[in-house]
């Protein structure tokens, strides 16, 4: 992996951008060893032997086990609720319900000056009140000393209801939805020019509306909590991607100081967003913990993930451009309307990337929601851009087959100097290079640009282009370094790993920054008595993470370097740091220098710590300033090849080309692992996947693995994932998370080849057979 | 899952008079089905009579050159069975079809007879259901109804039958073995389940405490041509949107012998003897092949998610046919 | 309650449980092998996949008496070259599918090799789009289902096959 482009344009300017002091402390100093490279994961043997141990793994004695009972109907007064039969279950222990229950203390008002305050899965305290908000939301807790005790009588309980009009049928609202408002970090709308007018006068043009059911993240872990109260003391194992919110959230939530929560989250059973905010079960699990006096678990059931934990919105977009002749886009319009509940939820940038990618004089762009009594919608990988390319990558490629220019050529010839909204620079934005790469090994040239030209016996052949985008995130993380007198190093960070490789990619930074052998660096992550980390989510836990790791390292060596100096014969005395290299273990100038141990040893040190704090609030300056100057992204290129069956029209990916710009890549195989999963999210979403929300009921009808179809093994192809790898100048180590981007464009790139194999646009995702019979 | 009684049979007249005299009584096969059903509170017995340690787990010939298949039987098995492959390979393609090689190492012949529905609303508590809840409704009717049937149905319910396994029985003429208090009775399968009228729960012929001991299958040369088509949602491990089983003989151009069922469309596994008519000593073409698959859905009443159905089935059974008159794969 | 006996991981193991116990839960709530993960608990997803009698079975679904007398082999009783190969191609991402999937293609070469068919083709050889078939009732929401094919194939080749 890992190609060198010296046709870059415009790559001197980019080059010679002044980069800012702050930022120029987090470049990685050291000699490269480990990062781009392919390195195992650390956790790998813990993986593959059953030893890692999650959420609902951890034994206590006298656990108990809690189950929930979930609300059948959208919205109501609960008029009573008869748990006898449920208390005479052998093995129950107790039925939590508003009725008997001690409150806690409601969910904190959003405030961008606390951002832990942004981890509410809703705003519903539950148990506190008789009121229910969505079809599916906790009415009770049963706690049993098995859980099929607990499931069972669960199952018993019975709540009698005053139902409420309620409005939960999307597509009867989506006509009456509203303006969204924009934020601190997210507009909701952009102007430049007429773009109605563009478009009536354009010469050629495509108006099209879309849609997009909602969407499940589906981890294979089902959310689960272990809470245990020791007096006022609370210990929580939850699969987590934001261990330290979570900490704070717990602690306002049940009156308790912060530093008397523990949050132990070493291993998560896959996220995707879904586990990114503080829902129901954790808060129940702690509750009924504290009620019972016991230690209780609350593994939830795959019905009860859908019914308590947000997914992704559905969505109906209208997209229009306009070009002229040559295909240059003259207007671009990107509307779209989102659900959120009338209990939380999060309005998604759907048109974000239309913002950035093709340059057109004139943009029109405008979000709308309605709110429902539904369960509050929540990130999900790439929210926004995930549907929103969705849409606008279709068109583009319906403007394709209108002008008759071919996709790929179509988009280099709207590609952007500058951000065409904003007027930003892009700080990299290699998407010229990444089709010029992906159409010479995916061997686009092959493509006969008719619509049903190409065929494999009797199958219909398609092939499809799409442009990925995902915005690059960051936040502060406090991090320390500790060097020991026998040369091991720890790195401590209470980060999230949900699959990404999280310690393996923060072990091979922090070995290259002090040049040690990677084998000597652990990475300890996963519990909030570490330092604070950031939270996993917006593909910003590596940059984040890589910041903190180089200043710290940057300053253990700095400490180490004071300790040599004060060493009378130590060879690196009355030398600076700047005039040495971090390699073998030590500091060297020349062929002279000391190991670490060698320094340790001399002081009569069992070791030395650094540490970097991370600074939430002036990185949030930074980053403000910083989007008035650059545009930092994730791009890339999809190409997608289909099978579709003439007959019964199944379709089947039968391959796949990623390439991305994804700045320097610090693993290329974890890298290019969540780079293909996101591929096959994307492939899920294009062909199968949709949470069915049954208009009448509010009611999830499909809440489980058997008929939310993810993709399995088989419908997956070989899918190969390229990386330029070419640093990003502005961000640490070059580096832009990869967590996201790939599922950015995929649907599109699906929906793009079905065309191309059937002559049929699809709009209405998932693209199933029978849109296409 | 509320607490049952457990009892493992060792003999089948024990079992068969347990399960007779107890209404509250289930006999237990592999469990892939039952103790979902049982999880989700759908199933709710006081006593399971688990069948499995029962010498049913063969495949033996029978004189007429027939194959009788042990109730018993895995999924998985009886799928690599050298005879079933060569004799009747829809039969083995349709086992293969279903579910994952985990579940089919699990799921008996029995069982798999006696699948319950996958429409969602059966499996919801929370919904209407007539099947589940007699009286109650049925929520699919205008609901999501994209899986159900559009053959057969009645105004109680329009859920299918899901097993892969029993479309291939059913063109394959195969007669099921049940053993109750009485003896011994032998039914069609395409008698054994029932279409959903007014009583949609009743989803069999057989009496109480009647246990699956057999399925037999006549020899049937037919068969060695034959082929088990299935369209779903994805590639594997998802139930049928729409399958055919068919086994054609062609001679001279003419089509001497044709057997067809269909999956995936309705509440039974169904047998297409309509189209069988119109293909019988008709000539093996596409326009044939359409007539014929035009002549079985011509009763089709689809609803709004699943209208489509009529048309995916005629054009899985036309390529079905195609497909084993041209010896030519997809 | 019943009393059983299964020989897990080999050792023999006397149990007095509820019959609604599944062998998942048997195994991780009563004998602490919290390799099988419980990903839907019906049979969807994979996760719980254990070795019982050498067949890989959905543990989920099964009750623990009904494999009184059984041999069950969970992840923890496993060493083979899978592990290794799981872990040199990326077959993993979060790593709460891997037991499953590692039970589940220890028992699909097992089929394999006895000359099971599948829906793809018959047996022999064994190919990618084979393992892919075979290997299709072990879900995987990273989507590291290529790293998992290179994994089977490496160590399928290396046996021989």
């Amino acid at each position: 992996m890992g190609v060198t482009h010296d046709t870059r344009a415009g790559q001197g300017e980019v080059r010679a951008m002044s980069v800012s002091q702050a930022e120029a402390t987090e470049r990685a100093t050291g000699t490269e060893k480990y990062v781009g490279r392919a390195v195992d994961r650390v956790d790998g043997p813990a993986k593959t032997t059953g030893r890692a141990r999650f959420a609902a793994e951890h034994p206590y004695p006298g656990l108990a086990h809690a189950a929930l009972v979930h609300a059948t109907v959208a919205r109501a007064r609960i008029t009573a609720i008869d748990t006898e039969a449920a208390r005479a279950v052998p093995g129950v222990i107790d039925v939590l319900t508003h009725e008997n229950t001690p409150p806690m203390k409601p969910p904190p008002k959003v405030s961008f000056l606390d951002l832990s305050t942004l981890v509410s899965g809703t705003t519903v305290n539950y148990l506190a009140t008789d009121e229910v908000h969505w079809n599916g939301q906790p009415v009770a807790v049963v706690v049993a000393e098995t859980p099929e005790a607990a499931r069972h009588a669960a199952s018993l309980v019975r709540p009698s209801y005053a139902e409420l009009p309620a409005t939960v049928d999307f597509s009867a609202e989506e006509p009456r939805a509203v303006p969204q408002k924009g934020n601190l970090i997210a507009e909701a709308e952009a102007d430049k020019g007429d773009a109605q007018a563009a478009l009536a006068a354009a010469a050629h043009s495509v108006d099209l509306t879309f849609s997009t059911p909602p969407h499940n993240h589906n981890a294979i872990e089902p959310h689960a909590t272990t809470a245990v109260w020791e007096g006022d003391r609370l210990t929580v194992h939850e699969g987590t991607q934001s261990i330290a919110w979570t900490r704070r959230h717990l602690a306002k939530r049940f009156g308790v100081p912060e530093q008397d929560v523990r949050v132990l989250s070493p291993y998560v059973g896959g996220g995707f967003g879904g586990k990114g905010s503080v829902w129901a079960g954790t808060l129940l699990a702690v509750l009924a913990a504290r009620v019972t006096n016991r230690p209780v678990r609350l593994a939830l059931t795959r019905e009860g993930v859908y019914h308590t934990v947000g997914g992704r919105t559905p969505s109906t977009q209208r997209v229009a451009l306009g070009a002229d002749e040559q295909g240059r886009l003259t207007a671009l319009i990107h509307t779209s309307v989102s659900r959120v509940a009338r209990t939380g939820g999060m309005p998604e940038g759907i048109t974000a990337g239309s913002r950035h990618l093709y340059a057109s004089p004139n943009i029109h762009l405008r979000q709308s929601i309605t709110r429902l009594d539904l369960l509050a919608n929540t990130f999900m990988r790439a929210p926004g851009e995930a549907i929103g390319t969705f849409a606008l990558e279709s068109a583009m490629d319906e403007l394709a087959w209108e002008t008759g220019i071919d996709p790929i050529e179509l988009r280099m010839r709207n590609e952007p100097e500058r951000a065409p909204i904003g007027g930003q620079r892009f700080s990299n934005r290699l998407l010229r290079e990444a089709y010029a790469v992906g159409a010479e090994r995916f061997g686009w040239r092959e493509r006969d640009p008719r619509a049903g030209a190409m065929r494999d016996g009797r199958w219909l052949v398609g092939m499809g282009v799409a442009t990925a985008y995902h915005p690059q995130m960051r936040f502060s993380a406090h991090v320390k370094v500790r060097m020991s007198a026998d040369g091991q190093v720890v790195v401590r960070c209470g980060l999230q790993e949900m699959g990404m490789g999280t310690a393996t990619a923060q072990a091979q930074i922090a070995a290259d920054e002090l040049g040690v052998p990677l084998e000597s660096v652990r990475v300890e992550i996963g519990d909030s008595d570490l330092p604070q980390g950031p939270g996993a989510g917006g593909s910003n836990q590596t940059a984040s993470a890589a910041a903190g790791v180089i200043e710290a390292s940057a300053k253990l060596k700095r400490a180490l370097l004071a300790l040599a100096r004060r060493a009378p014969g130590s060879p690196l005395r009355g030398r600076r740091l700047e005039e040495l290299e971090a390699r073998d273990g030590g500091l060297y100038h020349g062929g002279r220098g000391q190991t670490y141990a060698e320094i340790l040893a001399a002081a009569g040190r069992d070791h030395v710590e650094a540490e970097s704090k991370g600074n939430m609030l002036g990185l949030l300056v930074r980053t403000m300033n910083d989007r008035r100057k650059w545009v930092k992204a994730a791009i890339g290129a999809q190409f997608c090849e289909v099978r579709v069956d003439p007959d019964t029209m199944e379709v089947r990916v039968s391959r796949w080309l990623g390439v991305f710009d994804v700045g320097r890549v610090i693993n290329a195989r974890t890298a290019a692992s969540q780079l293909r999963g996101g591929i096959v999210m994307g492939i899920g979403m294009a062909l199968s996947e949709q949470t069915l929300v049954d208009g009448r009921s509010g009611r999830i009808v499909n809440p489980s693995l058997a008929e939310y179809h993810l993709p399995v093994q088989a419908d997956i192809p070989r899918i190969d994932v390229h990386c330029l790898d070419e640093p990003d100048p502005t961000t640490p180590l070059g580096l832009i998370g990869v967590g996201e981007v790939s599922i950015t464009g995929a649907a599109a790139a699906v929906a793009n080849a079905v065309r191309h194999a059937t002559g049929k646009r699809v709009l209405d995702l998932p693209i199933t057979l029978d849109k296409l019979l | 899952m509320r607490s049952f009684a457990y009892v493992k049979a060792a003999d089948v007249e024990e079992a068969v008079r347990a399960v007779a005299a107890d209404p509250g009584a289930k006999f237990l096969g592999g469990g892939t089905n039952l103790v979902d059903l049982m999880r989700e509170g759908i199933e709710r017995p006081d006593t399971v009579v688990d069948v499995t340690g029962l010498p049913f787990d063969t495949v033996d010939e029978l004189p007429d050159g027939g194959l009788r298949i042990g109730a018993l039987v895995r999924n998985s098995a009886l799928a690599a069975d050298r005879r079933v492959r060569t004799r009747y390979p829809m039969l083995s393609q349709a086992l293969l079809s279903g579910a994952s090689a985990q579940l089919r190492n699990m799921a008996t012949v029995g069982g798999n007879l006696l699948q319950r529905t996958r429409c969602p609303y059966f499996y919801d508590a929370a919904s209407a259901c007539n099947k589940r809840e007699p009286g109650s409704g049925c929520d699919a009717l205008d609901g999501f109804n994209r899986s159900c049937a559009i053959l057969g149905v009645s105004e109680s319910c329009i859920a299918t039958h899901p097993s892969d396994m029993c479309v291939a029985l059913a063109a394959l003429d195969a007669v099921v073995e049940v053993r109750g208090v009485d003896g011994v009775r032998r039914v069609p399968l395409t008698d054994f389940h029932r279409l959903p009228g007014d009583t949609p729960e009743i989803e069999t012929t057989l009496a109480a405490g009647e246990l699956v001991t057999a399925v037999e299958l006549p020899p049937l040369p037919v068969a060695a041509n034959s082929r088990y088509r299935k369209v779903r949602d994805r590639a594997s491990y998802a139930f049928a949107l729409v399958s055919v089983a068919a086994a054609l003989e062609v001679r001279d151009g003419m089509v001497t012998q044709a057997r067809l069922a269909l999956g995936g469309v309705a509440p039974k596994p169904w047998r297409a003897r309509e189209a069988e008519r119109v293909l019988q000593g008709g000539p093996a073409d596409e326009a044939a092949f359409r007539r014929a698959a035009e002549a079985e859905l011509a009763g089709a009443t689809g609803r709004q998610g699943n209208a489509f159905k009529a048309g995916l089935a005629r054009a899985t059974i036309v390529a079905t046919l195609r497909e084993l008159s041209t010896g030519e794969a997809r | 309650m019943t009393e059983i006996r299964m020989k897990v991981n080999g050792d023999v193991e006397a149990l007095d449980v509820e019959p609604r116990v599944s062998l998942l839960d048997a195994l991780r709530e009563r004998l602490g092998l919290m390799g099988p993960k419980k990903g839907c608990d019906q049979g969807a997803c994979g996760a719980c996949t254990v070795l019982a009698d050498g067949m890989r079975i959905n543990s989920c679904l099964a009750l623990a008496v009904q494999y009184d007398g059984s041999e069950i082999t969970t992840i923890e009783g496993v060493t083979h070259p899978l592990q290794e190969a799981f872990v040199r191609h990326d077959g993993f991402q979060c790593g709460y599918c891997t037991s499953g999937q590692i039970c589940s293609a220890i028992g699909m070469l097992a089929e394999h090799e006895a000359g099971m068919p599948s829906a793809v083709a018959d047996a022999s050889p064994l190919t990618e789009a084979e393992v892919r078939e075979r290997m299709s009732g072990n879900l995987c929401r990273c989507g590291a289902y290529n790293g998992i094919v290179d994994a089977i194939m490496d160590v399928a080749g290396k046996d021989g096959r």
